[in-house]
C-alpha cells in the first residue's frame, strides 16, 4: 500500500501536468468570477466562501479522469488486481494519493485566494479547516465516478455528469461552515455533518468503486 | 410457483402480452375520468382559484418520479443479488420514464409556483431535491448509454443506482439544512390533521391510479422492446460468428 502510495505521488509530481494544474485551473477561476459578477468588494466577500468552495470542487473534478485511466491504459491496474493488496486499499490508496495531490494542495491555497475574493477575516481559519475535512470525501466520491468510467473512451463528460450530483451534501455543509463564520453564527454542526459525510464516503465508497473496477476488468 | 418464473423472458413476454392491453385501458380510463373530474367537474379553491386544479398533474408525478427511483433500485439490487437479467431490463425501462415524471412535476410546479408563489423557480428543499433527482436520473441514463457491453453496463449502472440512492437521501436532509421552504407540507397522510378537502381528494386518488397504470403500460412497453432488441442482438451476434 505504502509503495502504491509512493509511486501514485511520485507519478503525480513528475509526470507533469496533474499536480500544478488543479491550482492553476483553480486560480483561473478565482480571477474570473470578479469579471462575471463585478469588482464591488462587498459582493465579492459576500459570495467568497461559495465561490471557494465551488472553485475547489471544481478544481478536484477536473483531475479525476486521470485517476484510474492511465493504469487502465498501460495494464497496471491488471496487475494490481491480481496483486495480494485488495481492490478496495488500492482505491482508497488511490484516492489518497488523489487527495494529497489536489486537495491537500487546494485547501493550503484557498485562504491565498480567499484574499483576492475579499474573504472576511473570520473566514480564512475555517474555510482552511472545512476543506481539510471535506475534500478527502470529494476525491473518494471522484474516485468511485472514475472507478465507473474507467472503461470508456472519452468519459470525462460522463464523470462529472455523474459524480457533481453526489457532491451537493459536501458542497452545502462545506460552504455553510465557511458563510456561518463569516456572518458570526454557530457552525459546529455543519462542521461535524461535513466530518460525518466524508467519514462514511471513505468507509463506504472505496468497496463500491472497487466493484465497479472488477466489473470493468472483467 | 413463484415470482422468481418472471424472470424467465420468454415468461415474462407471454403475461405481458396479457396485461398489457387490461394496463393500457385502465390507464385511460382512470386518466380521463379523474383528470376530466378534476378539471370541470370540483370547484376552485376559496385562496387558489382555479389555479388548484394542476394538483392532478403535479401531485401524481411528483409521487411516480419518487417511486419510479425505489422501483430501480429494487430491480437493480435483484439484478445484483440473483442476475436475472429482466429485472435490470425493467430498471432500465422504467429510468427515462421516471426522468420525464420529474420534469413533469418541476414544470406543473412551475406553471402552479408563478401565480401562487409569484416566482417560476425557489431554492426550496423540495424544488431543489427533484432537481438533483432528476440529476440522478440524467447520470444513470447516460451510463447505460454509453457501456456498450450490456452486462457490464447492468452492473455499473445497478451499483449507481444503489450509491445515487444513499446520495439523494443525504441530499434530501442536507437541502433542509441548507435552505427554509415555500412547499407546504405533505398534505395527503392518512394520520395528518389538516389534508386536501375529500371534492379534491377522490379525483386526485383516481389520477394518481392512472399514473401508476400509466407507468406500468409504459414499462411493459419498454421492457418488452428491451427484451426484443436483445434477442435481435444476440441473432446478430450468432450471424456474424456462424
Amino acid at each position: 500500500m505504502r509503495a502504491l502510495l509512493r509511486r501514485d505521488l511520485a507519478l503525480a509530481v513528475r509526470a507533469g501536468g496533474g499536480f500544478g494544474l488543479s491550482l492553476a485551473f483553480f486560480l483561473i477561476l478565482v480571477t474570473l468570477v470578479p469579471f462575471g459578477v463585478g469588482p464591488q468588494s462587498e459582493l465579492l466577500g459576500r459570495i467568497a466562501p461559495g465561490i471557494l468552495w465551488v472553485g475547489a470542487l471544481l478544481a478536484c473534478l477536473l483531475s479525476l479522469d486521470r485517476l484510474f485511466q492511465l493504469d487502465w491504459e498501460d495494464g497496471s491496474l491488471d496487475l494490481l488486481a491480481v496483486s495480494p493488496l485488495p481492490m478496495e486499499g488500492v482505491v482508497a490508496t488511490k484516492a489518497l494519493a488523489h487527495w494529497l495531490t489536489t486537495g491537500l494542495p487546494l485547501t493550503i491555497a484557498a485562504p491565498l485566494f480567499g484574499v483576492l475574493l475579499n474573504l472576511p477575516i473570520p473566514g480564512y481559519l475555517w474555510l482552511f479547516l472545512s476543506l481539510l475535512i471535506g475534500t478527502p470525501a470529494l476525491s473518494v466520491i471522484g474516485s468511485f465516478g472514475a472507478a465507473l468510467t474507467v472503461g470508456l473512451k472519452r468519459g470525462g463528460l460522463l464523470l462529472s455528469l455523474l459524480v457533481l450530483p453526489l457532491y451537493v451534501p459536501t458542497l452545502i455543509f462545506g460552504a455553510e461552515v465557511v458563510r456561518r463564520a463569516v456572518d458570526g453564527m454557530t457552525l459546529l454542526t455543519s462542521l461535524a455533518m461535513l466530518g460525518g459525510i466524508t467519514m462514511a464516503a471513505w468507509a463506504l465508497l472505496p468497496f463500491a468503486a472497487a466493484a465497479a473496477i472488477r466489473i470493468n476488468l472483467r | 410457483m413463484s415470482i422468481w418464473e418472471y424472470a424467465n423472458p420468454v415468461r415474462f413476454m407471454r403475461t405481458s402480452a396479457v396485461l398489457l392491453p387490461w394496463v393500457s385501458v385502465g390507464a385511460a380510463l382512470c386518466l380521463s375520468v379523474g383528470l376530466i373530474w378534476g378539471f370541470f367537474f370540483t370547484p376552485d379553491d376559496y385562496r387558489q382559484g382555479s389555479t388548484v386544479k394542476i394538483i392532478y398533474l403535479h401531485v401524481p408525478s411528483a409521487m411516480m418520479a419518487i417511486n419510479i427511483w425505489a422501483m430501480m433500485l429494487v430491480t437493480s439490487l435483484i439484478w445484483v443479488i440473483r442476475r436475472h437479467h429482466v429485472s435490470v431490463l425493467a430498471a432500465k425501462a422504467a429510468a427515462p420514464i421516471g426522468a420525464i415524471m420529474t420534469m413533469i412535476a418541476l414544470a406543473t410546479g412551475a406553471i402552479w409556483g408563478q401565480p401562487m408563489w409569484g416566482t417560476w423557480w425557489e431554492w426550496d428543499p423540495r424544488l431543489t431535491a427533484f432537481l438533483i433527482l432528476f440529476l440522478f436520473y440524467l447520470g444513470y441514463i447516460a451510463l447505460w448509454a454509453a457501456l456498450e457491453n450490456p452486462d457490464t453496463a447492468a452492473d455499473l449502472t445497478s451499483i449507481v443506482c444503489l450509491v445515487g440512492s444513499v446520495f439523494a437521501v443525504i441530499s434530501r436532509y442536507a437541502i433542509n439544512f441548507w435552505n427554509q421552504g415555500l412547499h407546504q407540507g405533505a398534505s395527503l397522510s392518512l394520520d395528518a390533521e389538516e389534508n386536501v378537502s375529500d371534492v379534491f381528494w377522490q379525483p386526485l386518488v383516481l389520477c394518481i391510479v392512472g399514473f401508476i397504470l400509466l407507468f406500468v403500460a409504459l414499462l411493459l412497453v419498454r421492457t418488452r422492446t428491451e427484451i426484443r432488441a436483445r434477442r435481435l442482438m444476440a441473432l446478430k451476434l450468432r450471424e456474424r460468428t456462424a
